[in-house]
């Protein structure tokens, strides 16, 4: 009982989270150009002006694109409650398993897709087209970069994988290095950061994820930029915990899962200043040059499997 | 043995030999000169820390004289001296498109993979920590091949050519704690010279043919037409 | 032992020298008083080996036998006459103004630098050394090749470079991998890379690490053997560097190669209990020596051809020691010697031929015999000797060699003998018109120093008619080095 409850929190602390993460990312970044910078919780200030604006829905608009924010919306929600924020060994687990979560990312852009091109405005096709394609280039690096920690591991539920690397004594595997590095290009091509997408503007030409929603308004736009939040926050909260578990607490006392709280919270908002960083130094790159870009990311995967069946494996 | 028994600088030999493979994959990908230079010289400078762990957890102290001639040669006489040509050559710039580069790449995942087999039965015979390198030292070799085959100019069959003799001193650190210090400072000498003479060829290629694009040698066939 | 030093230190002394004082103008002369010198001590060595048995030096780092030390002495022997050789011509070459000074400077250091690699890659007892004194003599040759700037030189230079480079790369693996075994069986020593201590415990060595130890040498050092498909670089460097060049290229560097490579099969087929080094010799050797034939047709530049020409022999010794046994090691041995001084004669007598005519290509090349006979003479019976022709020594040796085929594998007879067929028409298809044609008009002869020609094909000869007691004695005793059989 104990346990359930602890999920529910856990997973409604990682949803009301992750608009802080994404303010602390704008505002680090803005703070790195010089500029003063809108404070780290202004996205809930404008979840809630959007929440309060009236919806405008296009005439020739389908039940899909009506009903396609809230699909989003909870896939990701429960994408959320399969990651482990705070403890592992919660009742979720049994469902917490990577390819799981792959599967609930692959439904949600499934209906931002539809979505984008239910109108039938240029830009939403575009959009969605561009989405498809980062993305069937993004998931095959993304599953062989988790086989990669898999082959180490022995499974691909994420509480296992967590609890297999607290329970042993540190090691350092080669194949964690290169599958760290895959995963974190795969993350910053999947929630559509810098170098690939830029997600604080609306240039025409090189928008991705901006060029989908671009028809929404109201509520239904809150929701569809909550679930892009969500969607950083839950790569963030993988990356951390999965290469670097260690305060991932066990045993569920007051005392522990503070603390637990607490070391999370500044993994992730370590992470959180190093993406900004990098986004500062990087620009964005040309479409045509994603996929190089998600090849490397294969790449690293590719080594990391070939450095654990030589290195590691005997 | 597996990793769990080794001690934590062999496991990082073990990582930094899978970084090092990591920058020959670097080089085979990397399209601009002056990036590719840096690259070497990082694979380099992973080299020579990779073989003074090595020579501090094995207590072979001439493996550090070893180190130093990497680090001299491979980190610093180097890449100096070919970033000296390349501004004096003023190709700077320039940009070289490698063909087909998803292809390239994956012929060198082939290339570690087919190492990995070749070098299995050596890799049961040994005692050392750091035996399941060899295998990856193989690879940088074959890599270094794959790029003198697959680049168009000069300067990067050179870095190839170089990565490859990086490998090979990797495969003598790994495989015996080194060559005896007669043969290293012989080899070390040959690289020395042959670094030297790839400078002057520069010159003489350019002003030969006009280029340092080895797409313009076509002269010689291998039957007269 | 002071012999054996003082035929290294020579050399080296005298690469340091010419590189302040190469273009002198008696630089040519003292070239060649270098390399009198140098062959001097070289056969006082040689008999001192042949007197006393091996000699191994102090520090073990020079280890000099029956086997090496006959190559030792060829090589001393071809460098010496090439350098009378190089003297005129390179002197010619000045007058015409193809090379200045400082190429002169460059081109005499880099003969005795070649030289001295080559020397040490003989006599080095350590295998390590072979391979960095293998390497040196790339190092040392290569900017010879590219000596007359030209936008074919350049080029064959840097192929030259970077595929010898990258071949001979994999034989330092295979030399680490052979380290690696030894080590096992002599940890914590430095000598495990000694041929003279490697020899003694080959029997101990793991066969699965020499196994994949000989792949890489035979690919490393056969790239500079000049085998097929390895051999794209040899033609180029053979046609474009000066025709000395060429002629202590062909005469001793793939020589060299061979060595390594079979001291190594020496080493590994014992350690091994099977033939396998042997058959993968036999089919790079039979590979090389059939398409080497055959695209000797098709050649343009003299020079060129009769490199193709060097591939085919040198695929029929690497057969040969494939095959092993005594009668076929007796023969291949024999036949190092003979293609070494018959093929720098040719290339010495081209080189004179080209000065004639003004060029290289086959097609301009006319009526040597009635410009200047001595020339047109000579070209006609090196090429004579060099097909096989009896009773020249060329055709003795490839006569052991065919018997000792015929002995073991019979059928293989047959390719050989095609390949030998093809490679002859296809010489003299292309000398016919360039020794009996009609010389275009106003071909004037050249001042040539044929002595060097002269005395190459006169041993040849001797050695075909009567292989004197003492060298066959020699090469008995290299026979025995070789498969622990002798011939005699």
């Amino acid at each position: 009982m104990n346990g359930w409850l602890l999920a529910i929190v856990q997973t409604g602390l990682l949803i009301a989270a992750a608009p802080f993460l994404a303010g602390w990312v704008k505002w680090v970044k803005c703070r790195l150009q010089s500029r003063q910078g809108p404070p780290p919780w202004q996205p809930y200030r404008d979840l809630h002006r959007l929440f309060g604006k009236e919806v405008v829905v296009a005439a020739v608009a389908s039940p899909i694109f009506r009903s396609a924010p809230y699909l989003i919306f909870s896939v990701t929600a429960l994408a959320c409650s399969v990651v482990p924020l705070v403890a592992i060994g919660l009742p979720t687990t049994a469902i917490a398993d990577v390819i799981v979560l792959v599967g609930f990312f692959a439904l949600g852009r499934f209906f931002l897709a539809l979505a984008g091109m239910d109108i039938g405005t240029s830009f939403g096709g575009m959009g969605a087209s561009r989405e498809m394609t980062i993305a069937s280039l993004a998931e095959p690096a993304m599953l062989l970069g988790v086989f990669t920690l898999a082959m180490t591991v022995h499974s691909t539920n994420l509480a296992s994988m967590i609890s297999y690397l607290l329970e042993n004594p540190f090691q350092l595997y080669p194949s964690f290095v290169f599958a760290a590095m895959g995963m974190v290009l795969v993350a910053v091509a999947e929630t559509g950061r810098i170098p690939i997408d830029n997600p604080a503007t609306h240039l025409e030409l090189t928008m991705v994820h901006e060029a989908m929603i671009l028809e929404y308004s109201g509520r239904h736009l809150a929701l569809m930029e909550w679930a892009a939040m969500l969607k950083l926050m839950i790569y963030s909260v993988l990356l951390v915990n999965l290469f670097c578990p260690w305060g991932l607490v066990v045993d569920y006392t007051p005392p522990a899962l503070l603390q637990g709280l607490l070391v999370v919270t500044v993994k992730v908002l370590l992470l959180g200043t190093i993406l900004a960083f990098a986004e500062t130094a990087l620009a964005k790159m040309r479409l045509f040059r994603v996929p190089q870009y998600l090849a490397l990311a294969f790449i690293l995967c590719l080594l990391g499997i070939l450095s654990h069946v030589i290195l590691e494996v005997n | 043995m597996a990793l769990t028994q080794l001690s934590l600088a062999e496991q990082l030999v073990l990582t930094l030999a899978a970084l090092i493979l990591f920058t020959s994959f670097l080089l085979l990908a990397q399209n601009r000169i002056v990036s590719l230079i840096h690259t070497f010289a990082w694979q380099g400078v992973l080299l020579f820390v990779t073989t003074c762990l090595m020579a501090a957890n094995s207590g072979r102290h001439h493996l550090f004289i070893s180190a130093g001639l990497t680090l001299a040669l491979k980190v610093f006489f180097i890449p100096w001296q070919l970033r000296r040509l390349v501004i004096k050559l003023d190709i700077r710039r320039d940009v070289e498109v490698v063909g087909g580069p998803s292809l390239v790449m994956i012929a060198g995942g082939v290339l570690v993979l087919f190492s990995y087999y070749v070098v299995l039965p050596i890799r049961e015979l040994s005692f050392l920590a750091s035996r399941n390198t060899i295998a990856i030292s193989l690879a940088v070799i074959l890599i270094g091949m794959l790029m003198i085959i697959t680049r168009r100019k000069a300067v990067a069959q050179v870095i190839g050519f170089m990565s490859l003799e990086n490998g090979l001193f990797f495969a003598a650190v790994v495989a015996t704690y080194g060559m005896p210090m007669v043969v290293e400072l012989g080899i070390a000498f040959d690289v020395l010279v042959a670094a030297i003479l790839f400078g002057i060829f520069f010159f003489q290629l350019r002003s030969g043919i006009g280029s340092l694009d080895v797409d313009h040698l076509n002269r010689l066939h291998e039957v007269d037409r | 032992m002071t012999a054996l030093y003082l035929t290294l230190l020579i050399p080296l002394a005298a690469t340091l020298c010419f590189a302040v004082i190469g273009h002198w103008k008696q630089a040519g002369t003292l070239n060649l008083l270098v390399c009198l010198a140098t062959f001097g001590t070289s056969l006082q060595c040689a008999v001192e080996v042949f007197n006393h048995g091996a000699l191994l030096s102090p520090g073990k780092l020079f280890y000099v036998d029956a086997f090496n030390v006959y190559l030792l002495l060829l090589n001393a022997f071809v460098g010496l006459t090439t350098a009378v050789f190089s003297r005129s011509y390179m002197a010619h070459e000045v007058e015409i103004g193809r090379v200045d000074d400082a190429r002169m400077r460059l081109y005499h250091s880099m003969y005795q630098g070649f030289l001295l690699t080559m020397l040490v890659a003989l006599t080095t007892n350590n295998l390590g050394l072979l391979w960095v004194a293998i390497e040196g003599a790339t190092l040392a040759t290569v900017l010879l090749v590219s000596l007359y700037r030209t936008p074919e030189s350049i080029e064959a230079g840097w192929k030259y470079f970077i595929l010898c480079g990258v071949g001979i790369a994999q034989a330092l693996f295979g030399t680490v991998l052979i380290y690696f075994a030894a080590e096992r069986v002599l940890p914590g020593t430095d000598d495990a890379l000694l041929w003279s201590v490697l020899k003694q415990h080959a029997g101990e060595l793991e066969p699965t690490v020499l196994t994949l130890a000989f792949v890489f040498l035979l690919v490393g050092y056969g790239t500079k053997i000049g085998l097929v498909p390895l051999h794209n670089w040899l033609p180029d460097a053979h046609s474009e560097g000066p025709t000395p060049m060429s002629a202590i290229l062909s005469g001793l560097l793939l020589n060299i190669a061979l060595y390594a490579v079979v001291r190594y099969k020496m080493l590994i087929e014992p350690a091994l209990g099977n033939h396998l080094p042997g058959y993968l010799m036999m089919g790079f050797g039979m590979l090389s020596f059939t398409v080497a034939s055959i695209l000797l047709h098709r050649q343009k530049d003299v020079k060129r051809m009769f490199s193709y020409s060097s591939i085919e022999h040198m695929g029929l010794m690497t057969f040969a020691f494939g095959i092993g046994g005594p009668l076929a090691t007796f023969g291949a041995l024999l036949h190092m010697i003979v293609h070494s001084l018959t093929k720098s004669a040719i290339f010495v007598t081209v080189g004179h031929a080209a000065h004639v005519a003004g060029t290289q290509s086959i097609d301009k090349i006319r009526g040597l015999i009635r410009t200047q006979p001595a020339i047109g003479w000579s070209l006609l019976f090196g090429t004579i000797a060099i097909a096989g022709f009896p009773p020249f020594g060329v055709f003795t040796s490839e006569f052991l060699l065919f018997t000792a085929t015929m002995k073991s594998w019979p059928w293989l007879v047959f390719p050989l003998l095609f390949g030998l067929g093809v490679a002859f028409a296809g010489l003299f298809r292309h000398l016919q018109p360039m020794v009996f044609g009609e010389p275009p008009a106003g071909q004037l002869p050249v001042k040539a120093n044929m002595l060097p020609v002269l005395l190459h094909l006169l041993l040849v000869l001797l050695l075909g008619i009567a292989i004197p007691d003492v060298l066959s004695r020699w090469l008995d005793q290299a026979t025995i080095m070789v498969v622990g059989k002798g011939l005699l």
